[in-house]
Formats: C-alpha cells, structure tokens, sequence
C-alpha cells in the first residue's frame, strides 16, 4: 500500500486567494499547500517501490523560479492559462469537452437547471458530448425514460454530439448511436492530445490515452460544468511507469495495467496521475494505450498519460478537424516516484475475487473452474480485443466449453467483428471465428454487464458463478449477484479460458 | 457560523459572449435563486431537515453533548461499521442507478438502498427492507472508502437514508469530491482504524469543531483529521450554495 496517499481535505476550494482565509490543510502531504501544515500521518505501510522515492518539493522551489512540469501538470496550466502549476495547487482549468451517459446524464442536467435556471444554455453547444451507452437494451422503464431525458436536452440545446438511439430492438437502426461513451469518444475524434476532457464516469481516464488530461467527476461537478465550461481542479503529482522491452505475444495491455495495479494496491495511485512511457509503451496501438489508461481509477488514480506521439497522430487522421497541442513532460519534471518494468519478464495474469490488486499468475489458477467468460466494455470489448480473442479460438480450433458471451463496445466495433478478417485465418472474420467455437452471438454494443445493470440485462450474472471477465472491476455484485467470482483477465486470457472451463494462462493456445 | 467573507475571485472570461448570451464571467455568474423552483428541494431544505433529526437525538439521549453544542457541528447517533475499500458498487448496486438523484422521489428512495451491495456476511442490515431511512447516522470504514466508480449516486444515498458522516481511514477521490460538492455528508478521517475499534451499534458522538469522535459504548475517545475547508462547503449545503453564501456567485434576484 502507498504511504503518500495525498490527503483529501483541501482538496476543494483551499485556495487562499478564492477563500480570503488561509487554508488549513489537514493533509498528510508531500507537498506543502500552506506553511501551517498540522501533523503529517505517520506511515504504517509497506511501500513497494523499485526506485527510492524522490524528495519533496520544498516551497521555496515554486516561488518565481520555473521548474520543468510533468505533461499532466503543463496540460492543467495551460488550461489554466498559467504559466506554471505544482502539484497540490487548485487551479480554474478549461474544459475542452465534458461527456456525460444515460446514468449520470439525467442527474447533471437536473443541477444544471436547478442551479442555472431552467432556461439556462451550456456553456458551449459543442464542447457537451452526450452518449448513452449504460442501460440501453433493457425493457426498465426508469433506464429508457432516463434516455429521453438526454434527448429531451440535447434537443432544447441543441447540442451538437448526441448519440442518440430509438429503437431499442434494432441498433443498427440506430444511425447516430455509438455505444459505450469511451470508445465512441475515441472513435469520434472527440480526444486530442494537450487537451482536458472531463466525463461523469469514473473510466474518462481512458483518454488519457491520447496525451490529454482525462478524469472522472461527479454530477455536480458535471453540472457546474455546463454552466460555466470550467471546474476547479487539484494538480496532481505524477508516479511514472516506466515499461521496457518487447511485448511477447501472449501478453496485452491488460496484463501490463494488472501488473501495475497488483504492484500498488487499489489506492496506490490515489489522488495522483500516472504516467506510462518506455519502448514497450511506445510500441502499443491507440486501442491498447486505452486499455492501459482505462484501468488508472482501479488504482485510485485520478488521471493516466501517455505522451503522443506519430500512432496517434496516425489514428486520429480523419476523425477530428479540430487544431490540437501535444504537450510533454520537461526534462526537469519532478514525479513522486518512478516504478521500472521489464514487460518481457512478465507473464499473462488474473485479478482474482474481489478486488482488481488482487493479482495472480493466469498459470497458478488452472485449477479454478469456471461457468462463463465475457468479452466486452471500454476495457476489453474494442476491435483489438475481439482480434485477439479470435486469434485464440483459431489457434485452438476447438469449442468453447463454457457461455462465451461477446459484447463490442460501439456499433463500429460490432461491425469491426462482423466483416474484419483475422490474420492468418484465410479471410475469415471475427464473427464467423466465434461461430465456429460456439460463442453466443455477439450482442448489442453496449456497457452491457459490466456493471451488471438492470434485471434483464445480457449477460448479468444473476447466479453465483464464477466468471473470468475482459472488463475493469470485480468487487462483490459487480456484475450483477454478490457472490459471483470475477477473475479480470486479457482478452487472450478470457478465450483461453473459455476452451478449457478454467481459468487458463493463453500460452495453452498461442 | 463562520463569518465567510466575501471575496471577489479572479476574474476571468467564459465563452464568447455572441456564442453564449447567458455566459458571464465567474464573478458575475447568474445561478437561480434556490425558491426558483419550488418543484425541486434545494439541498439546504434537505440538509436542514437532517439537521433537526440530530437535534432531537442530542437532547434525548442520556449521554449527549451538551445543549448549548451547535447541532450542525455535532453528530450522534449508532455507527455502523465496515471495512477496507468499500466501493461504489457497494454502497449503491448499479441497478439502482436508474434513479436520478435530482428527482425529490427517486433521492428518497436511493436512500433505501444505501449499501444494500455489502456481502451476506454483514448480518445487520444498514436500511430495514421497506424503510428509507437508517437508524445509523455515522458509517465507520477503513481504508479506500468509495473506490470504484464516480458515481454521485453513492454519497446521495448515504445522505439520502440519512447518514451524518462517515468516518473512514482514508478515501477514493471521487467519492470524497462528491461528498463535498453535494454536501450530501461529511467525509471524515480518522486517525488509526476505527473500524477495528467500534462495533456495529455503538453509540457514538462528533463533535466537528474538536475533531473527535466518542464512542459512548466503550467509553473511548479518538481523534479526527479537521475536515478543513471541504467543512464550510457541505455545511452550507455543498459547492453551489457555499459559492452564493460566500458571494462568489450572487443569485439572480441579487
């Protein structure tokens, strides 16, 4: 467990000159937000690092003087039109794009409207981005009626990115719906790198992927956004993982996030930003940088980084008009710490039940039955995801031996499935490859079961089975019973396992 | 009260004018007045209605503060104890999520399910099936306190069944955040592990202004990390109406 969990107390409002009374930070920090500090926490934890922890910044270090910034902290001075941040500053930052779904969406449009007045307009029409994707394929009358909230607004506001969806039965009748907010985002060229983007759901790290600050916020931050287009942040310190060596190929990005996670805990990144360079980092697709960034809150981070550079310059031609900054940390940039790997040392791995740090060798838990795999979310149910799930059942040739339930992530990806060939397989596609091993048909994209959801659900577990998932949290219910068993696992791990009915390291296959 | 006062902070442009009639600078930024819409409770009638409810326990419990003690700066009541990294998912099961927490009903009733999400193996249930409300006013946790999603729903619920604070070893940012912003309840630390300390049903008193924590039931007192300047914000009742207390933001019919 982290020993520098940077207190939460001051976290909102503490700066003096808002406030007109000095701040009384009650914090156990490392860095110094007002020179009467009270008591620093005593450490009781073991700190797993792999290098010594750097010192502290002193005050007298951020006075006049410039120190180099880490890219998450240059990302939020410029958004904050400054010309310099450290960590543990508050800060007025910019929103460039505030996303927000079916679950939360209806909850900050109704602060909004409190708090700005019913006929209050956005900030700006085309900075809100508003996707369902939660609950969409459900006969619940709250989850559909909570759709029509969204449209109901987007309508009145004229806001220009809805993803919108009628007809529920038929998703491809659907010409504007996406699906799942994160993926869409990407896809839609809605993520450029310097910029902030701002999401109510906890995953909108996802596109700091893309070299942009990303975080998750309540629905009264969200609401406070739309009507004034900014939000007080807190800088954050920046822990840096750097990943070496060649990817083997039975390794994802899944794996590399686990790895990190089980190294330090749920709140080993708590209040900080994460930031992933190396060779190993640089030679991974945009789709596998998501998966990496996506998993940062289940470590408590509040935002990931990587810094872009010529894959996502190339993914992103054609998907935005917009001008774009990309930002880098400076060569003096300070980080709390900086934890090393060397990726081909590493082998595939599962989160056991119920917690995502609960990290363990796939090849250790062979003996684990299972009763169902899913594919699926912002997580593991992009197109790279079903690529490597195929690439698995292909190798094998056999049927899977427990429910395989397949869940893309956006309409794009689903058709991704249905008419990409997958290498090495003489033209056949995704879909005709999960076919042949006995998967279900893949279903409409949507979060799905990820988070369980509503009764009717596909794929919810609503028996205590044991599952070994694609997706990003296995704490009790998350799928949807208490006593169900998620095992979080790759895209290669999850497929493995579905051939055999255990929990199955991939190198069995590929 | 605290005598807030007021400040004028910095100035700075929103979006451009022709774009955004109703877009002003932060100084000058036009909120509704909270009677505005009589449809909605404002969080301060909400907050206030909690508020009673703890003066009513001071006064008639045999071992309560003192009355001359400031009701919005003294919680009593039973605790409810839980563990390390309590999660969203925990605290508020996703299929509740269809309620929206703006909504005066679908607020009472998320508070029914307030950590209905806790494993079998918490015997006593937080909320009686059928009521709203629980008879635990303070949730003492452990470590990680609100991890997983950014889910608002979370500490609305809390608030909702009518929890004063939780005091936890330490928390998730979201969750603490929005604690904050809501005003919903007071995110406190605590110094140690309360929750191997304290036992589902003590009787426990805060006392805020000294950053402590009694627990009547075993006669032990525990210190508290101050709350600092995330107390003044849910006091009033979370972000917007400290912002027009504090005259950050004047409300329309200023």
């Amino acid at each position: 467990m982290s020993s520098s969990a940077v207190g939460p107390t001051s976290s909102f409002l503490a700066d003096k000159k808002i406030l007109g009374f000095s701040a009384s930070c009650a914090q156990p920090s490392s860095f110094p937000c007002s020179p009467q500090l009270s008591t620093k926490r005593a450490s009781n934890k073991i700190v797993s690092v792999m290098t010594p922890q750097q010192s502290e910044r002193k005050p007298s270090a951020t006075g006049a003087l410039k120190t180099g910034m880490t890219m998450t902290e240059k990302i939020l001075a410029i958004a904050s039109e400054k010309s310099q941040l450290v960590p543990g500053e508050n800060a007025w930052v910019n929103v460039d794009i505030l996303m927000t779904h079916d679950v939360c969406g209806p909850g900050s449009i109704g602060i909004f409207k409190k708090e700005f007045g019913q006929n209050a307009k956005v900030w700006d029409r085309e900075k809100v981005v508003i996707i369902p994707d939660h609950y969409i394929f459900t006969t619940d009358e709250r989850a559909n009626r909570n759709v029509d909230i969204l449209r109901d607004f987007c309508n009145e506001q004229n806001i220009k990115y809805f993803y919108d969806i009628k007809d529920l039965g038929n998703f491809k009748a659907n010409p504007d719906y996406k699906g799942v907010c994160h993926v869409a985002l990407a896809q839609e060229g809605h993520c450029r790198p310097g910029e902030v983007l701002l999401g109510t759901d906890s995953h909108t790290c996802t596109a700091g992927a893309f070299g942009q600050f990303a975080t998750g916020i309540g629905n009264t931050d969200a609401g406070f956004v739309l009507g004034t287009g900014k939000l007080l942040l807190k800088v954050p310190p920046t822990l840096r993982f750097v990943m070496d060596g060649e990817m083997p190929d039975y390794l994802l990005a899944k794996d590399l996030i686990l790895q990190i996670i089980g190294e330090i805990s749920v709140a080993g990144a708590t209040y900080k930003a994460m930031e992933f360079v190396g060779s190993t980092v640089e030679s991974l697709t945009m789709e596998e940088r998501m998966t990496l960034c996506n998993m940062v809150v289940e470590a408590g981070g509040k935002n990931g980084v990587v810094p872009a550079d010529s894959t996502t310059y190339k993914y992103l031609e054609g998907k935005t008009s917009l001008p774009f900054e990309p930002v880098f940390s400076d060569g003096g940039a300070r980080f709390l710490k900086e934890y090393r790997f060397d990726i081909s040392k590493l082998e595939p791995l599962v989160a056991k039940p119920h917690s995502p740090d609960n990290r363990a060798l796939a090849r250790e838990c062979k003996d684990v039955k299972i009763d169902r795999v899913y594919i699926g979310s912002c997580t593991g149910g992009k197109t790279e995801d079903f690529m490597a799930a195929a690439k698995v059942f292909l190798a094998s040739g056999k049927k899977v031996k427990v429910p395989t339930f397949l869940v893309p992530a956006t309409q794009k990806v689903w058709m991704d499935v249905y008419s990409l060939p997958v290498p090495g397989s003489g033209g056949k596609t995704c879909s005709q490859i999960f076919e042949e091993a006995g998967c279900d048909i893949p279903a409409s994209p949507s979060c799905g079961a990820c988070l369980g959801g509503p009764r009717d659900t596909y794929a919810r577990m609503n028996e205590a089975q044991v599952c070994v998932s694609t997706t990003n949290r296995n704490f009790p219910g998350r799928m949807g019973h208490k006593e169900g068993q998620i095992y979080l696992a790759s895209p290669y791990t999850a497929a493995a396992s579905a051939l055999t009915g255990f929990v199955t390291d991939p190198r069995e296959f590929i | 009260m605290a005598a807030i006062s007021t400040v004028t902070p910095p100035t700075f442009n929103l979006s451009s004018p022709s774009r955004n009639p109703n877009s002003a600078s932060l100084s000058s930024l036009k909120l509704a007045s909270p009677d505005a819409n009589p449809s909605i409770p404002s969080s301060r009638s909400l907050k206030l209605h909690r508020n009673s409810r703890f003066v009513t326990a001071a006064a008639t419990s045999p071992s309560a503060a003192s009355p001359a003690a400031n009701p919005t700066n003294t919680f009593h009541g039973l605790c409810y104890v839980v563990g390390d990294n309590i999660d969203t998912d925990q605290i508020i099961p996703a299929e509740y999520l269809t309620l929206v927490p703006s909504n005066p009903d679908e607020y009472e009733k998320l508070g029914s399910y307030a950590l209905i999400g806790l494993p079998s193996t918490y015997e006593s249930r937080f909320v009686e099936p059928g009521a709203t409300k629980t008879k635990y006013t303070i949730v003492i946790g452990g470590d990680n306190f609100g991890c997983g999603s950014s889910r608002e729903h979370a500490p609305v619920a809390l608030g909702a069944a009518g929890v004063a604070a939780v005091v936890a070893e330490s928390y998730a940012r979201i969750f603490f955040r929005n604690s904050v912003a809501t005003g919903e309840i007071y995110p406190l630390e605590s110094e140690g592990r309360l929750c191997d300390e304290c036992t589902t049903g003590d009787v426990v008193t805060i006392e805020l202004g000294e950053s402590k924590l009694i627990n009547h039931t075993t006669g032990k007192e525990y210190k508290l990390k101050p709350i600092g300047d995330a107390g003044p914000v849910i006091e009033a009742g979370g972000i917007f109406a400290y912002a027009r207390k504090a005259g950050m933001i004047p409300s329309r019919d200023a």
